[in-house]
């Protein structure tokens, strides 16, 4: 049972405030403003609670979705709750930030009137709610051809250079009425990596956790085929299996907006090498600095490439100064004095290659025991066009076939969760 | 976007909205109220244009009518007489041929929260309980529990009531599931709605049809329902059994609670239950969303406490991510001390290995404890201090069994000179050595030198204590202390200052020769300078020990310097399921996080500081048990027995409710206090008595089979120390329950005590006896008295010793 919804901005601002129960006043949100940003950052700050009212949150899109509640709520459903109402947010209002909350509000209002009464969750499956949403949802950057063309780089193989980051197609569901019937379907194929690689270059832990998310902006229905060996899986409800065990077909009436159709797992063996190799040297200079010889090789087949790549390097307490010479001059280096590590910036890093940067630090009182602090690397990076399972979607297939244009775009990325090489 | 100010904003909007030509725009008009919203939701108070947005109610744009409700529920408590006014607009509404406009209308009439308008209301949602629109019955229903609430003292409506039962078996899941909802809430004084069988089978039957939130909302009602029988019972499980390895954490969650709660009797299929579940919950474990994944390792965590070997396999899934956020990384650590635990408890059922220490320190070649350690090892340099903080306490937890790996990364992480490390290392090897003696080598020769990167008391404390108790194997010592010394006047804390007081002394005793000159001017500052009641009574206290000699002192402050039993001691047996079965899926796992969160090295002695008591050994002994709140390194197994009690006519013993090791602990502990006052047995609520047994071959009978003993007859036996060693002892628990006419229960905590052939000054002060050796001391305390319940409990407890020693060889 949920007492009231609020959605601040991170400077406290409040953006929506609407209270189901009318139990507590409007108070609480300056209460758990204050209790947030109180919080010194390494207690658990998902529940808080005052007096009897109990605070449940999370943060998405740089802003604070709170709701209240009482002590018996389940918090897997409130959270779950949230999540949802973020990623509607995100359907209606083309993307989620404080800007689009601000523009969208009346539509949010309307929004949260639907799905939630009296503080009970009604509905959140946007199929129903299309039929109730009357808002026309305000883009902060109107849908222009622009974007059209972008995305449509991004799905041609052909096109080496410009990669669109894998947050396209934000644009609002229902803006598709004024588009004339403009009928579209993204098929995304995600996946997250969290890897361990030992100091002696053996994965000692390779978790890939992969969803593919179908975004719809057409009334119909499609069905599609994979071919992949996973751990373990799980599909949406809308999903007909018939055909999953014999051709790997999976067929399913998408509503429209975004929703993932299969979520999977895959632990330990990857298919491929791990992406990225550290080769790192260490030395001390005859002025006291440390010289961190830091190769990194990228593993990838030749023809992708992973992009925005950035290392971290913890280094020892006590460093004050940076030099760096590196191999190109898009990369950056720098030192972060606040949470003790060098980042190194890789725009773009092709497979097949090897990239180093020599990184010199100046720290005073260097002792030997100060290596321990230097170390594990962690790296993250974005892998468009690939995927770390090597799930691919053969065929994607609309029926009955359109009349007109149909725009279908099937596309890979694969983030790093967590990439960490041990020194 | 600029601040829109006060009252000329108010009279800005009020002036647009009342201006005819803008009213005959729509889109204007639509614009203008759009504004006052917007104004409303910054935190103007726009309660000025009430009667304004009532007129804007009554327009055919459904946009610009749920704006304006927004509006209207909103402020309605401050203008309850304007309010009646949009009831007419509303109640036209609700007639209107659009169901969304009837829905909408009948919602926000409910929603305007006024008592006065009740009567206007009633009847709308009555025809709305028969509309023949789903959406419109939905909010009907909800409408009447709005109602309700809003005259809490009114009488129920037994039609409605019964409306709203019928419509149960409404086509609409939704309105299913909202009148669940309702019934509850109108009901809420009785109970809350009727689960009976035909109910129960009626909703689990439509389950499938409800969306996630539903479906949580049926199972979280059907908790209360008690199948009548076990049959019934095993048709509902096997139906649930899809929902509970459901891909939605929430009615995952949900389903698991509702198996606990209607298996709470039979124990295998809870925890079958449990290992079910276990593949979903590392699924949200490892969820995208941040939140969800500590939600579900808080849950993790409880899963744990009940079959601690769970999850053994996947530790590797707990491996923190480089991006986590702190808080989620210390929960990993708890459930990751967990696993280890747990391989090695695996392991050793495996090879029917003993329970003892040692054997734990054999299987150091285990490849998860390498690759665990060093994972451990990567988090100590964390940049986050309590992240640090939390890693070093795990290897020091990890290091009870291994002790030589984990002194190894420990002494490194020495080498850092960072405050906050060496400060988290030095009392982790206090603890540490406290429980494995033998490492106390290593730890001497780790500690030269470290005294300068340390800056808090807490880190203090800790090499003191160790520099007093160790003092004649560290060659610094003398050194290290006088600096100590000399910077007293400088010292703020308190304990500190004690702590330093009783190490100078200890030292003194062992190296008098370098230790004279600063005992001396440490116990003149104390007492002439000091200005702290406390610190200058314990120097007193220790300046006339010294007047009484040598001997006497060295009686007093040599004390234990370690309790290898204690290893195993801390053990904590699995718990049963229903202990934590009530708080799964609701806040409270995720409360408790802040508490337990905070590293467990942290509770270290400074509490006890304050007494003016030099029997250290028992008070570090005391503290230690409560550092431990996951507590489970212990290899301690206990299969859930159901509570059935056995029948010792006319007393029945029971295990439940459980005592922890800590109410234990605290419990025993009050027993000296009583004892030296008075050397009798009554203090007042609790009584003492002490009893012989002749059975010797009790103390070399394993734990398994002394545990599963004094399980048949519903004792608890909360630790052991291992088989062989000396002075042998069990501690356990029970409760007496009289059947008799007027049934009253007791609690009993009792010490088996073996003193054997170890060297009787060693022993402790508990053995006072000569010519007894030979015999189990038994030592219970009984709350509140009652003599023929401890009667009847010693022989009960007779019977299983006896036995026992007649089955050993």
């Amino acid at each position: 049972m949920i007492s009231q919804v609020f959605i601040l901005s991170s400077k406290g601002d409040h953006l929506i405030y609407k209270d189901f129960r009318g139990e507590a006043g409007n108070d609480v949100v300056n209460t758990f403003y204050e209790k947030v940003t109180a919080l010194t950052g390494d207690q658990p700050p998902v529940v808080m609670s005052h007096k009897d009212l109990h605070f449940v949150h999370v943060r998405q899109g740089g802003l604070y979705w709170v709701a209240t509640t009482t002590a018996d709520s389940s918090p897997f459903t409130i959270i779950e709750f949230l999540n949802r109402l973020t990623s509607l947010v995100k359907d209606y209002c083309g993307s989620l930030s404080e800007k689009s909350v601000q523009m969208n509000f009346a539509l949010i209002y309307e929004l949260l009137d639907e799905v939630v009464d009296y503080g009970y969750i009604q509905t959140t499956s946007s199929d129903v709610l299309k039929n109730f949403i009357q808002t026309e949802a305000v883009s902060s950057k109107p849908f222009s051809l622009f974007d059209l063309s972008n995305v449509g780089l991004f799905g041609a193989e052909t096109q080496q250079s410009k990669v669109a980051p894998s947050s396209a197609a934000t644009r609002p569901i229902q803006s598709s009425r004024d588009q004339g019937g403009k009928s579209e379907i993204f098929v995304d194929v995600i996946e997250r990596m969290s890897v361990v690689v030992g100091s002696n270059g053996v994965v000692m832990k390779a978790d890939v956790e992969g969803e593919i998310r179908v975004k719809c902006y057409m009334p119909s229905c499609s069905g599609y085929g994979a071919a992949v060996r996973v751990d373990e899986c799980s599909f949406h409800q809308a999903v007909r299996l018939d055909e999953f065990d014999s051709h790997r077909i999976l067929r399913l009436c998408p509503s429209q907006g975004e929703q993932t159709v299969m979520q999977y797992q895959l632990s330990d063996d990857l298919p491929s090498a791990p992406p990225f190799r550290l080769f790192p040297a260490f030395e001390r200079d005859s002025t006291g600095r440390l010289l961190m010889l830091m190769r990194l090789r990228c593993d990838l087949p030749a023809k992708s490439s992973a992009i925005n790549v950035s290392a971290t390097i913890p280094v020892p307490k006590g460093s004050v100064s940076l030099s760096q010479e590196l191999s190109s001059p898009d990369q950056s280096a720098e030192l972060k004095l606040q949470s003790r590590c060098v980042v190194w910036q890789i725009p773009r890093f092709t497979g097949g290659t090897q990239l180093s940067a020599l990184l010199k630090l100046e720290v005073p009182g260097l002792s030997s025991a100060s290596m321990l602090e230097v170390g594990p690397v962690g790296l993250s990076f974005e892998l468009p066009k690939f995927t770390a399972t090597g799930l691919q979607i053969r065929f994607l297939r609309l029926s009955p076939v359109q009349p007109g244009l149909s725009q279908r775009w099937v596309r890979y990325v694969t983030h790093s969760d967590s990439y960490t090489i041990r020194i | 976007m600029p601040y829109l100010g006060g009252e000329e904003t108010v009279r800005e909007l009020k002036r647009c909205l009342s201006n005819p030509n803008i009213q005959s725009d729509p889109l204007r008009y639509r614009s203008t109220v759009l504004k006052a919203i917007r104004a409303m939701s910054q935190g103007v108070n726009v309660s000025g244009l009430f009667s304004e947005m009532v007129k804007a109610c009554a327009t055919v744009d459904v946009v610009q009518k749920k704006l304006v409700y927004v509006f209207l529920c909103s402020y309605a408590a401050v203008n309850p007489e304007l309010s009646l006014l949009v009831v007419n607009t509303l109640r036209k509404d609700c007639q209107d041929p659009n169901p969304m406009v009837r829905s909408l209308a009948l919602r926000n009439m409910s929603n305007l929260r006024l008592p006065s308008l009740v009567e206007y209301v009633e009847q709308p949602l009555t025809a709305g309980l028969r509309d023949r629109a789903a959406c419109v019955r939905r909010v009907a229903v909800l409408g009447w529990a709005k109602l309700h609430n809003l005259q809490p003292n009114s009488e129920i409506d037994a039609a409605v009531v019964n409306e709203l039962y019928n419509l149960l078996r409404d086509p609409d899941p939704v309105v299913m599931v909202n009148c669940l909802r309702a019934l509850e809430e109108i009901l809420k004084e009785e109970g809350g709605v009727v689960i009976n069988k035909p109910i129960t089978h009626h909703l689990l039957n439509r389950l499938k049809e409800c969306d996630v939130w539903g479906q949580c909302e049926v199972l979280r009602v059907l908790r209360r329902y008690h199948p009548q029988s076990e049959e019934e019972l095993f048709d509902i499980l096997s139906l649930l059994d899809a929902s509970l390895i459901c891909s939605h954490p929430p009615v995952m969650a949900a389903t698991l609670s509702l198996f606990l709660s209607l298996s709470a009797g039979l124990p295998a299929v809870g925890s079958a239950a449990l290992r079910r579940v276990c593949g979903p919950l590392l699924a949200a474990c490892g969820s995208g969303s941040r939140e969800m994944r500590f939600t579900a390792l808080c849950h993790m965590q409880l899963l744990l406490r009940s079959i601690p070997g769970l999850m053994g396999a996947h530790y590797k899934r707990f491996f923190c991510g480089c991006a986590e956020p702190a808080y989620i990384k210390q929960r990993k650590m708890q459930v990751m001390h967990v696993s280890v635990v747990a391989c090695l408890y695996v392991e050793q059922l495996l090879c029917r290995l003993s329970l003892c220490l040692q054997v734990l320190v054999e299987l150091v070649n285990d490849d998860n404890v390498a690759m665990l350690l060093d994972e451990l090892k990567g988090y100590c340099t964390d940049v986050n201090a309590d992240t640090a903080q939390a890693a070093i306490t795990a290897i020091g937890r990890i290091g009870r069994s291994y002790s030589d790996r984990c002194l190894e990364i420990l002494t490194e992480l020495l080498g850092l000179k960072q405050d906050h490390i060496t400060s988290a290392v030095v009392q982790t090897m206090r603890d540490l050595v406290w429980v494995c003696p033998q490492c106390s080598d290593t730890v001497c020769s780790a500690l030269e030198g470290c005294e300068d990167a340390l800056q808090d008391s807490q880190g203090k404390q800790a090499l003191l204590w160790l520099l007093g108790v160790y003092g004649e194997r560290i060659a610094s010592a003398p050194y290290t202390l006088e600096v100590f010394v000399d910077g007293v006047r400088s010292e703020a804390s308190l304990e500190v200052k004690m702590e330093l007081l009783t190490a100078t002394m200890r030292l003194f005793l062992c190296r008098p020769a370098e230790t004279q000159d600063m005992l001396g001017r440490l116990l003149h500052f104390c007492i002439e300078d000091e200005t702290d009641m406390c610190v200058r009574d314990q120097a007193l206290l220790y300046y006339r020990l010294l007047q009484c000699g040598i001997e006497k002192t060295q009686s007093v402050l040599q004390g234990r310097r370690s309790d290898p039993s204690l290893g195993v001691l801390i053990g904590r047996p699995a718990e049963p399921i229903s202990q934590w079965a009530c708080s799964f899926n609701s806040l409270e796992p995720l409360m408790h996080g802040s508490v337990q969160t905070e590293p467990a090295s942290r509770g270290s002695p400074e509490h006890v500081a304050p007494k003016p008591n030099t029997d250290l050994s028992d008070t570090l002994d005391c503290s230690h048990t409560e550092t431990d709140p996951t507590g489970s390194d212990g290899t301690g197994q206990r299969s859930d027995s159901s509570p059935s009690a056995m029948v010792v006519t006319p007393l029945i013993l029971s295990v439940s409710p459980a005592v922890s090791p800590e109410e234990f602990e605290r419990l025993w502990l009050q027993r000296h206090a009583s004892l030296s006052e008075q050397g009798a047995e009554d203090d007042g609520e609790s009584v003492w008595t002490e009893e012989r047994f002749q059975c010797p071959a009790v103390p070399r009978c394993s734990p398994q089979s002394l545990q599963a003993a004094m399980q048949l007859v519903n004792i608890q036996t909360l630790a052991f120390t291992p088989p062989h060693t000396r002075p042998w002892r069990v501690f356990l628990y029970t409760h007496t329950l009289h059947a008799g006419t007027t049934p009253h229960s007791t609690l009993i905590l009792g010490e088996l005590l073996y003193a054997g052939d170890a060297d009787p000054a060693a022993g402790g002060q508990e053995e006072r006896g000569d010519g007894h050796d030979e015999d189990v001391k038994v030592t219970l305390k009984q709350q509140p008295r009652d003599d023929e319940a401890l009667r009847g409990f010693l022989s009960v407890l007779t019977a299983v010793l006896h036995t026992l020693s007649s089955g050993q060889p």
